[in-house]
């Protein structure tokens, strides 16, 4: 073992058990925000083991997307949770004992997998340019995976945005699309004056 | 075969001198942002220059506020981060023979780390537990939807162009056109995701002055500075990021390819600062619906013609 493996080693070591510890501190911390980017840290440890592991562009996009993921997960958890914004401390577990036994037969099970399985000699050698290669499997072999992929994305994200949004362009063009926008939109009432429903 | 990591200590002090040297460049950038604001705002110009140093002489000086049960964790780390990733941002820059953090994948790590801001800005916002700052924290997680997506898109133009996503190869691509002439589209997304990740000019919004200047509100002293000085700061760095991406890189008659990178920063930085002094700040929903209905389909359809340009030309 060189030196500069041994850093690697360290360096590997150092992220799995920051990413293990902010993992866990989810559950500890009292706050929505807290917890949402405690685990924002952990992923980043993750993409930092991912970079050690020289998948350095599944490394930094790991990093970009859980930040960006967790900055937007925040607003929905404080949403939803009904957690009010004066950073009144609130529990971050519920079914404390199911979720318990549930998370650690899942852990033992694939721990267990991951430990006793026979794991298979490496053939071959990775591609001088692994981010080519993905490139290359993403774009040529499993095209059509993402081509199917693309529209079913795009599509929850478009329904659940109509879903919970309280104004829609209705509100500020009217039924037919064909007024002059209000600004600031009206709050409540439609352009013609009628009541909106309730939501 | 040498020890790799007598190596690595015998190149420590080269990147000790490189991590002084990306700090001062962060701090000229974000005092050139800091002087062209004020010139914008009327000022003179020796009144410019003295702002920022008086402002730091003074906010160094100022107690720190608090306010009732804040998240000061949070609210620290929002604050204290920006500049931070503004210096991450330059050290990818390639300036002369190499950037202090080169890699095949720094358009990628630019990406990220501008990303990172939305976490900041918002942390700043929640940390102080008031009203004005979690106003301020929303309105930015909503512009940074409007400007993210079109920033991407415009990343992905010149990383085409260039057959790479690193800044180094991209910056010599660009030997016969600079990327900005031909990709202008492109351009002007990028800067508008500038203007975004800094907080300024017409996507100011989140520290609007009608919400008593939303995230940064109940922020003082030295925690102020530094959030002020990060706002620069990210500006400067966005606009040395674009010198590689869109403004040829080092290349440039007569002078070093290291002089001209910082010229070409120093000068998109003014114009950037100056642009944002000048132009109005827009409400958020003023913003979304051209962001997303105009702006981002243009930048698609600009990087389809990079796409076909390139897979023709070759």
């Amino acid at each position: 073992m060189t030196d500069s493996s041994l850093v690697v080693d360290l360096a590997f070591w150092g992220c799995a058990v920051v990413a293990v510890v902010f993992g866990a501190l989810v559950f500890v911390v009292d706050s929505m925000a807290r917890a949402t980017y405690a685990l924002a840290v952990s992923f980043v440890a993750t993409g930092g083991a991912l970079l050690l592991m020289q998948q350095s562009y599944l490394g930094v996009i790991v990093v970009l997307m859980m930040v960006m993921e967790m900055a937007v997960m925040a607003v929905y958890m404080v949403m939803f949770m009904g957690m009010n914004p004066a950073l009144m401390p609130m529990s971050m577990v519920h079914s404390h004992r199911t979720a318990l036994g549930a998370s650690l037969v899942t852990f033992v099970v694939l721990g267990s997998g991951a430990v006793l399985v026979p794991w298979p000699e490496r053939r071959g050698a990775p591609s001088p340019d692994v981010t080519e290669a993905l490139g290359r499997a993403i774009m040529e072999s499993h095209m059509l995976v993402m081509m199917a992929v693309g529209p079913v994305m795009v599509a929850t994200i478009v329904v659940g945005v109509a879903l919970s949004t309280a104004r829609t362009r209705y509100d500020r063009l009217g039924d037919d699309l064909d007024q002059t926008p209000t600004d600031p939109p009206l709050r409540g009432e439609t352009q013609r004056g009628g009541r909106r429903r309730d939501r | 075969m040498t020890d790799p990591l007598a190596d690595q200590l015998a190149r420590l002090p080269a990147a000790a001198l490189g991590a002084v040297l990306a700090l001062g460049l962060v701090l000229v950038l974000a005092w050139t942002a800091s002087v062209s604001r004020g010139v914008a705002a009327g000022r003179a110009v020796p009144a410019s220059m003295a702002h920022a140093p008086a402002e730091a002489a003074r906010l160094l000086r100022q107690g720190r506020r608090t306010t009732l049960s804040a998240d000061r964790l949070l609210w620290r780390v929002g604050g204290w981060g920006l500049f931070p990733v503004a210096v991450l941002l330059i050290a990818l820059v390639p300036v002369g023979e190499t950037a202090l953090l080169p890699g095949s994948l720094g358009v990628v790590w630019a990406n990220a780390l501008d990303v990172v801001v939305w976490a900041l800005v918002w942390l700043l916002g929640w940390g102080a537990n008031s009203v004005a700052g979690l106003v301020g924290g929303y309105r930015f997680l909503a512009l940074a939807l409007g400007y993210e997506l079109p920033l991407m898109f415009a990343l992905v133009a010149p990383a085409i162009a260039a057959s790479s996503l690193d800044l180094a190869v991209v910056a010599d691509a660009q030997s016969s056109l600079w990327y900005a002439v031909w990709m202008p589209v492109a351009f002007v997304a990028y800067l508008v995701g500038v203007l975004g990740f800094a907080v300024s000019g017409p996507l100011a919004a989140p520290v609007g002055s009608e919400v008593s200047d939303g995230a940064l509100a109940e922020l003082s002293g030295p925690d102020l500075l530094v959030v002020r000085a990060g706002r620069h700061a990210l500006m400067g760095a966005g606009a040395a990021i674009a010198v590689p991406l869109f403004l040829g890189g080092g290349s440039g008659p007569w002078l070093p390819d290291a002089v001209w990178v910082v010229l070409k920063a120093l000068l998109l930085t003014g114009a950037l600062a100056w642009a944002a002094g000048r132009l109005p700040t827009l409400r958020t929903h003023q913003l979304m619906e051209p962001l997303w209905t105009i702006l981002l389909p243009l930048v698609v359809l600009q990087d389809l013609v990079v796409a076909v340009l390139v897979v023709s030309g070759s």
